[in-house]
């Protein structure tokens, strides 16, 4: 039977974003990732007896911005809380943290669900706190190996409501908030490398149904699309154990990538009790509303409000809209090229046809690409003055043009000898002369087979050397054969 | 007895015109040391270092170009970091370690010339009152050596009243600078919370400690507040609030009317002659021209309790960091898991006191018992910072004594810490309100062991009160 008509997922993700700082939360140690072991440790990141955490003013500030773009409350009154426990990669036995006053409450961020609605998915809050250390235990035979780097390294985690349906909302949730951080700046969103991190808190129950069922945490899910295994995977197991008659426990269970399974963790990593309290070494952080409104006036036109314009104003397709917005560097390509030019349509077309296949050629971000939006409007501009083929265009203009910036578009065209010839006298003689070599097809096309338009055209380009310009050609042959 | 000891106001006149060198007061108390080392006040001499620092000081004033402090003898309570050397907090849990930097005090003092002779006995990690829980054993008190100094700061009292230096620092989390300072017949001073930065200090109550100092004279105080207070980019609890010329403050007796508890006049909890001299202080003072009001303090019976649920319950986190895996004592034992290592470690590194603390502390915080203890000790703390800023909107300062009782026998309250902790009732009150208090002597009991008579003022008046105590003061 298939589960899912008789059950629903209830699906909250918790999401760890490392914030894009220069430096540590609460100390001047440099936030950069991949270097040496335990290089970026000062007193303060080591925890050593005597030192003081000290703000980084741009935490709060790149909380603000994302909590601000994920249309959320930002509280002006923000107390730090110690979150206890002991670990070996956890320096000072406690993280800074927050407790029960996030810097960000109740926003929302919008998603597609199956049908290609827009659902609504409610964030309860956004904190501020610290990063642990590493632990590894798989270089050395006999001891474990800490790595207190990313001890201290700012994180904003971000605490959806249950609001989720199915693996593939989480998906796209996910999907959403990486696309977010990454364009706002505050995160660089690489699930690989740990800086996007994402808890799942899972539960099952029948359709119709309005209680919750019992909450099952899954952890260690490296990637969007683990997460979506991890959660369809539990799915599965909830609802047959559900079948079986079995109870389904509140635990805390880990995804193995390998084998697509989540197990249990000891029970003993689930009994925590961090016995938060206010952090007596920082003072409160106070937000004056002009602090939130610079934050809110600096912010950039959003990526799902940049799709509505796309889509609804410009008359982009949908599928191209999403591809541009999916990145601030398309974005801010797409944005400087419809300022230079007003053929949003064709734009849109050339970056989702020339420029996109040449980046994927070349394994090239558009971050890098050499040709200007200026010019690539300028290629366009001349294509829809009739000057040159679109064919031509793509094929010879645009390679030469971004081998060679500095020349413009024109003088490509004519120093490959690419302008074409609309001028009526010319058209005329090759139109004819077309026609002529074809008698029996001209009689064809009149009996209703308009399907030999292409053959006339191909013989027009072939007498022009490729110059005739076939908008104007073909209307002239249409005109001539139904004449 | 008191006129044979230095102050270092005396004696710079004597370093300025030549009178007698800073090598040779600092080779004075390098002698001294040793020669009352049955009192185990240092638990480490700095002495080829001093004796350096003081011939540059020597030179400093040859040339005309003395700083601030220049050869100041200070030494410090074992809980205050000084680069590259050992700083305990009198705990086995930190033998051996070695601090890579400095305290904001320590920098500061340096920068102005004072010289640092050594480290300090106290209380393990400040928990106590009778410098009784060090690992390295019990502080004499100089006055009746079968008595102890108080504590936790007893080694950095101990030690001034023995004549070993001229000014030494302790820390004040709930009256270890005013109950020691008390005991050996000192002045004790406790700056308003973030007066002084507390980068540096070995953490024990984080939103109650403070550095301060001990000195024979309200001049030397003046000066060491001079230099060591101030915001610091550091300590984010430091306050911003400018220094005041504090020496100046000396000279303008501003404080025009004392507040005090006749309550505690009658109270039999005081021996009589606490009592005693509390009554001829008020009336001192009022001959000498102050305006006396009478005041009411209700929540005496409640400090105590908030005062404990509150510091241990951030000591339980502060000390969280002593597990064994960075720093400090790790179990020798083998086939551990973590859990083992964490729970051998700190079992064997810390002292019973400190054990107690951690346990009440983490049991205050526990989900369950949070709110009936932590969150309800921080509403009496609301209350009673409320409370004592009412009475200081009708007076200018506060006088009360500064213990119940003078300094008691060893051992006299290792059994009991209820009674080891109610020495603490009249000190941890400018503790739980963050307000400045100053302790100074004034008199003796019929054994003639010192009393101290305290102030508490307004915040950030520091200066109020050593003008104030400095003429009331024996």
């Amino acid at each position: 039977m298939n589960f899912w008509d008789k059950y629903e997922m209830v699906i909250g993700l918790e999401v760890h974003a490392q914030l894009l700082t220069r430096t540590k939360a609460y100390s001047a140690d440099v936030n950069e990732y991949g270097e040496l072991p335990n290089r970026n440790v000062s007193e303060v990141t080591l925890g050593l007896p005597g030192a003081l955490p000290l703000l980084n003013a741009r935490v709060p500030e790149l909380a603000v911005r994302l909590g601000l773009a994920m249309n959320c409350h930002i509280r002006k009154y923000n107390m730090f809380a110690r979150k206890n426990y002991f670990y070996a990669d956890l320096p000072k036995g406690y993280q800074i943290s927050q407790f029960d006053t996030p810097i960000c409450y109740e926003g929302f961020l919008n998603i597609k669900d199956a049908e290609g609605n827009v659902k609504r998915i409610g964030i309860e809050r956004i904190h501020m706190e610290e990063d642990a250390g590493k632990s590894i235990h798989d270089q050395d035979p006999w001891d474990s190996l800490i790595d207190l780097n990313r001890a201290g390294v700012p994180l904003v985690e971000i605490v959806s409501h249950p609001d989720l349906r199915t693996p593939a909302e989480a998906n796209q949730y996910l999907t959403e908030i990486r696309k977010l951080v990454r364009y706002l700046d505050v995160c660089d969103g690489n699930m690989e490398e740990g800086s996007l991190r994402c808890d799942a808190n899972v539960s099952i129950r029948l359709r119709g149904e309005s209680r919750l069922g019992t909450k099952v945490e899954v952890k260690n899910m490296n990637s969007i699309r683990n997460v979506q295994r991890a959660l369809e995977y539990e799915f599965e197991r909830q609802c047959t154990a559900t079948e079986n008659g079995e109870t389904i426990y509140q635990e805390t269970r880990t995804f193995d990538a390998v084998s697509g399974k989540t197990f249990a963790m000891r029970s003993k990593e689930k009994a925590h009790d961090y016995r938060y309290f206010p952090e007596p070494d920082l003072p409160p952080l106070v937000l004056t509303d002009a602090y939130i409104a610079d934050i809110r006036a600096a912010l950039p036109e959003l990526p799902d409000s940049l799709f509505r314009k796309y889509t609804a104003q410009l008359g982009i397709p949908e599928y191209d809209a999403y591809w541009i917005t999916e990145d601030k560097y398309t974005i801010a390509y797409f944005e400087d090229a419809i300022k230079a030019g007003s053929n949003y349509k064709a734009i849109s077309n050339w970056l989702m046809g020339p420029v996109r296949s040449y980046l994927n050629e070349h394994g090239m971000h558009i971050e890098a690409f050499p040709l200007s939006p200026e010019r690539l409007v300028e290629i366009i501009a001349l294509i829809d003055s009739g000057k040159v083929s679109y064919t031509a265009a793509a094929t010879s203009i645009f390679p030469e043009m971004v081998q060679n910036i500095g020349i413009s578009a024109l003088q490509v065209a004519e120093s490959r000898n690419l302008i074409q010839e609309s001028g009526a006298d010319a058209l005329n003689e090759w139109v004819i002369k077309a026609m002529d070599a074809y008698p029996d097809k001209v009689e064809e096309y009149r009996n209703g087979k308009k399907g030999v338009m292409g053959l006339f055209m191909g013989e027009i380009m072939k007498f022009s050397g490729g110059k005739a310009d076939p908008k104007a050609a073909s209307a002239l042959l249409r005109e001539k054969l139904e004449s | 007895m008191h006129t044979t000891l230095p102050s270092y106001f005396s004696d710079r006149n004597a370093f300025l015109s030549g009178g007698f060198s800073c090598a040779d007061r600092v080779d004075g108390f390098l002698r001294r040391i040793e020669e009352t080392s049955h009192l185990n006040a240092f638990v480490e001499v700095f002495g080829d270092e001093a004796r350096q620092a003081a011939a540059e000081s020597d030179a400093r004033f040859a040339a005309g170009n003395p700083r601030k402090l220049e050869g100041m003898v200070i030494g410090l309570k074992d809980n205050i970091c000084y680069k590259d050397h050992a700083v305990t907090a009198s705990s086995h849990m930190l033998e051996g370690y070695v601090s890579v930097f400095s305290a904001t005090v320590t920098e500061r003092l340096l920068q102005e010339g004072a010289i640092i002779i050594g480290r300090l006995n106290c209380d393990e990690f400040a928990m106590g009152s009778s410098n009784e829980t060090s690992v390295y054993g019990k502080v004499l008190n100089p006055i009746d050596t079968t008595r102890v100094p108080g504590g936790s700061s007893g080694g950095s009292a101990a030690a001034l009243a023995a004549g070993l230096a001229h000014v030494t620092l302790g820390s004040d989390t709930g009256g270890s600078i005013r109950q020691p300072a008390a005991f050996c017949g000192l002045l004790g001073l406790k700056p308003t919370y973030g007066r002084v930065s507390r980068w540096g200090l070995l953490a024990y109550g984080s939103s109650f400690d403070q550095i301060g100092p001990f000195t024979h004279s309200v001049q030397d105080a003046a000066l060491v507040m001079e230099v060591i207070s101030g915001a610091d980019e550091k300590d984010a609890t430091a306050s911003h609030k400018p220094v005041p010329a504090y020496l100046d403050a000396l000279q303008q007796k501003d404080v025009k009317t004392i507040a005090y508890l006749p309550e505690l006049m009658e109270n039999e909890s005081i021996i009589p002659a606490i009592r005693e001299a509390y009554r001829n202080t008020v009336e001192q003072a009022r001959s000498n021209g102050y305006k006396l009001t009478e005041a009411r303090f209700d929540y005496f019976d409640y400090l105590v309790p908030t005062y404990y649920v509150l510091t241990t319950a951030e000591a339980s986190s502060n000390l969280s960091r002593y597990d064994g895996i960075r720093f400090g004592h790790r179990t020798a034992a083998e086939k551990v898991d973590l859990d083992g290592l964490y729970r051998k470690s700190r079992s064997e590194g810390f002292g019973w006191e400190v054990k107690r603390r951690i346990m009440l502390g983490t049991f205050v915080l526990s989900s369950g018992f949070y709110d009936a203890y932590y969150a309800k000790a921080q509403k009496v703390r609301r209350v009673v910072t409320e409370a004592t800023d009412r009475i200081l909107e009708g007076a200018d300062v506060l006088l009360l004594p500064t213990t119940p009782d003078t300094a008691f026998e060893f051992g006299a309250n290792s059994d009991d810490p209820i009674k080891m902790y109610l020495q603490d009732i009249f000190t941890v009150q400018a503790n739980v309100t963050g307000h400045p208090a100053i302790s100074f002597p004034r008199g003796n009991d019929e054994k003639g062991l010192p009393l101290g008579m305290q102030l508490i003022g307004r915040k950030f008046a520091e200066g109020s009160l050593l003008a104030l105590a400095g003429e009331l003061m024996n």
